[in-house]
């Protein structure tokens, strides 16, 4: 027997805050870099843009509309990746994967993961997971200056 | 029945032990149905049977075995013939379901019959399985796809629908009963029209075929399209209903066993219709199923099935209309069991998770309708949709679950 996932773990109160006035909402005129994602199934849709200078993410602006865990979690990556070395934005990605990855028991360490690591909610919530890691492909797609649009739906789910 | 034109659930859910299972220690509330529907003990066990004692190929066997195997197929499509009154059982063309029947007409009528400069007419209405499959003959042929827009309300505009055909397109392709909205749609006027102008009529009955009395003669359609597990036979099911002097003059649309006649090394001439069109080895087992749900959906009429599932309709717009920032979309009037609706600025996802939580499955998203969601001016809705085997407790779930979702992002008016 699993112990019921709560929905105030998935819908907690920086994720509902972050949904209602998602911070960076806006274009970027003169981005150096820029992605897609796209999860079409869902509809949930962000457009990233980005400037980037010696290294360094300066900038950071998001678009789209979607539910509110990629709303948030697109908010609130932007929050954590502004201002920081692109190598450290790496990290962030890779640990925020993990956290998603991990089965429920797994960590979510605050410690690396700051105010990311609400999102470990998600894990409980399987068809959800994809809402969370959307922007933080089409974050790497950028940084990669990868054409192709993102998306995190795969035909298994 | 406990309330007017409700049917007696408690023995229909008897039927679907699949509705006997729990979700987190509630009662399953099935609302998906536009999605696919639960499959009955009959139906179940009309497969089974069918293996335990009848399985062999069809159409090619001279032993008992397999002549038993062909007439169980061949009562099956005859079955579907009398269901929706085709003209003939060899007017029926069993299918995967609606996508591959429509396509077929496509592939082979379309490609046949329509020119580069031709107009082919479909609606705002149309799930995309009656709207790509005609994208990719228009873009092929070098035709124009025109498309009949809808009035705020989600029905079909008939002052546009007339523009259209003014066109006089070759082929005209509208759904009976919208997906998304639950629209019902006055087909047999649509086709009048059409075939006024010229056209040929596709009808596509995906949403119609389980939940109201079909009547293809009535209608007067040339083509119409129908899946069988969207009213509870397997998936993989379905049917080409057709008339028949077109499926002779049409060219085949797959290749292979069956659908020949004579075969030399270069050249093959073509089985008689409907085998024409079932190259290779039918899905027996679906179409034995699906004479079975015919038969289960007879036994109750589905003039009590419509009824039921408006009145249920009925009840949850009712319900969901009385939750304060809920907006219900679709036409007040000629409606099928079908609710669609948004709450405020949750999202529809977001709506759905809360929902399962509850027990409660609904479907989010733009339901395979995306030119129509973007003539509503949204990118998703949720949507409630309903069958035999749903009751007033499933809508009170529902409507409790809303509003559990409003709470939890703040929705509720102070």
């Amino acid at each position: 027997m699993s112990v019921l996932p709560d929905l105030r773990d998935l819908y907690q109160q920086i994720i509902i805050e972050h949904n209602r006035a998602p911070r960076n909402f806006r274009a970027l005129p003169g981005a150096s870099h820029t992605a897609e994602g796209n999860n079409p199934l869902c509809g949930d849709r962000i457009t990233l843009e980005l400037q980037v200078e010696d290294g360094v993410i300066r900038d950071i602006g998001f678009q789209g509309r979607g539910c509110a865990i990629s709303q948030a979690a697109a908010s609130l990556m932007t929050t954590a990746v502004k201002g920081k070395p692109v190598a450290q934005a790496d990290t962030l990605f890779h640990a925020f994967h993990d956290m998603l990855m991990s089965g429920t028991d797994g960590p979510a360490d605050p410690a690396v993961l700051g105010k990311l690591a609400a999102f470990g909610g998600v894990r409980a919530f399987p068809a959800r997971v994809k809402c969370a890691s959307l922007p933080w492909h089409t974050l790497r797609a950028a940084l990669e200056q990868r054409p192709k649009p993102v998306t995190t739906e795969s035909p298994n789910e | 029945m406990s309330r007017t034109g409700l049917l007696d659930t408690a023995r229909v859910r008897g039927d679907f032990p699949i509705l006997a299972r729990e979700v987190r220690g509630r009662r399953l509330v099935y609302l998906d149905n536009a999605a696919t529907t639960q499959k009955p003990r009959q139906v179940l066990a009309a497969i089974l049977e069918y293996y335990h004692t009848t399985n062999a190929n069809v159409h090619r066997g001279a032993y008992d075995l397999a002549v038993r195997a062909t007439s169980a197929y061949e009562a099956a499509r005859g079955r579907v013939a009398r269901f929706v009154n085709a003209w003939a059982p060899e007017a029926v063309v069993f299918t995967r379901g609606t996508t591959e029947a429509i396509n077929l007409v496509a592939g082979s009528y379309g490609r046949a019959a329509v020119r580069s400069g031709d107009t082919v007419v479909v609606t705002a209405l149309d799930h995309h399985s009656n709207l790509i499959p005609w994208q990719l003959l228009c873009q092929a042929q070098g035709a124009t796809l025109r498309m009949v827009e809808v009035t705020p309300d989600g029905r079909i505009d008939l002052s546009d629908f007339g523009a259209a055909l003014e066109r006089r397109p070759k082929i005209v392709a509208f759904p009976y009963v919208s997906n998304a909205l639950g629209t019902v749609t006055p087909a047999a006027q649509l086709s009048r029209l059409a075939h006024a102008a010229g056209a040929v009529v596709v009808v596509d009955g995906a949403q119609s075929t389980p939940h109201l009395r079909v009547d293809v003669q009535q209608l007067d359609c040339d083509f119409y399209a129908l899946s069988g597990h969207k009213m509870l036979a397997p998936m993989g099911s379905g049917a080409l209903v057709a008339k028949p002097a077109l499926l002779e003059a049409m060219p085949p649309y797959h290749g292979g066993g069956e659908m020949i006649s004579r075969v030399w090394d270069d050249h093959a001439t073509w089985n008689q219709i409907p085998h024409k069109f079932e190259a290779g080895t039918p899905n027996v087992e679906a179409a034995v199923g699906l004479a079975a749900a015919i038969d289960y959906l007879e036994a109750i009429g589905l003039e009590r099935v419509a009824e039921h599932e408006q009145a249920l309709a009925r009840l949850a717009i009712d319900r969901l209309s009385g939750i304060d920032g809920v907006t219900v979309y679709g036409p007040a009037d000629h409606r099928a069991g079908v609710v669609a609706f948004n709450y405020g600025d949750v999202h529809p996802h977001d709506l759905a998770t809360i929902l399962d939580h509850d027990g409660v499955c609904v479907r989010a998203g733009h339901h395979c309708t995306q030119p129509l969601m973007r003539r509503l001016n949204v990118a998703a809705t949720a949507r409630a949709s309903f069958y035999v085997y749903n009751d007033v407790d499933d809508i009170d779930a529902l409507a409790g679950a809303v509003v559990k979702a409003g709470a939890i992002f703040g929705q509720v008016p102070a």
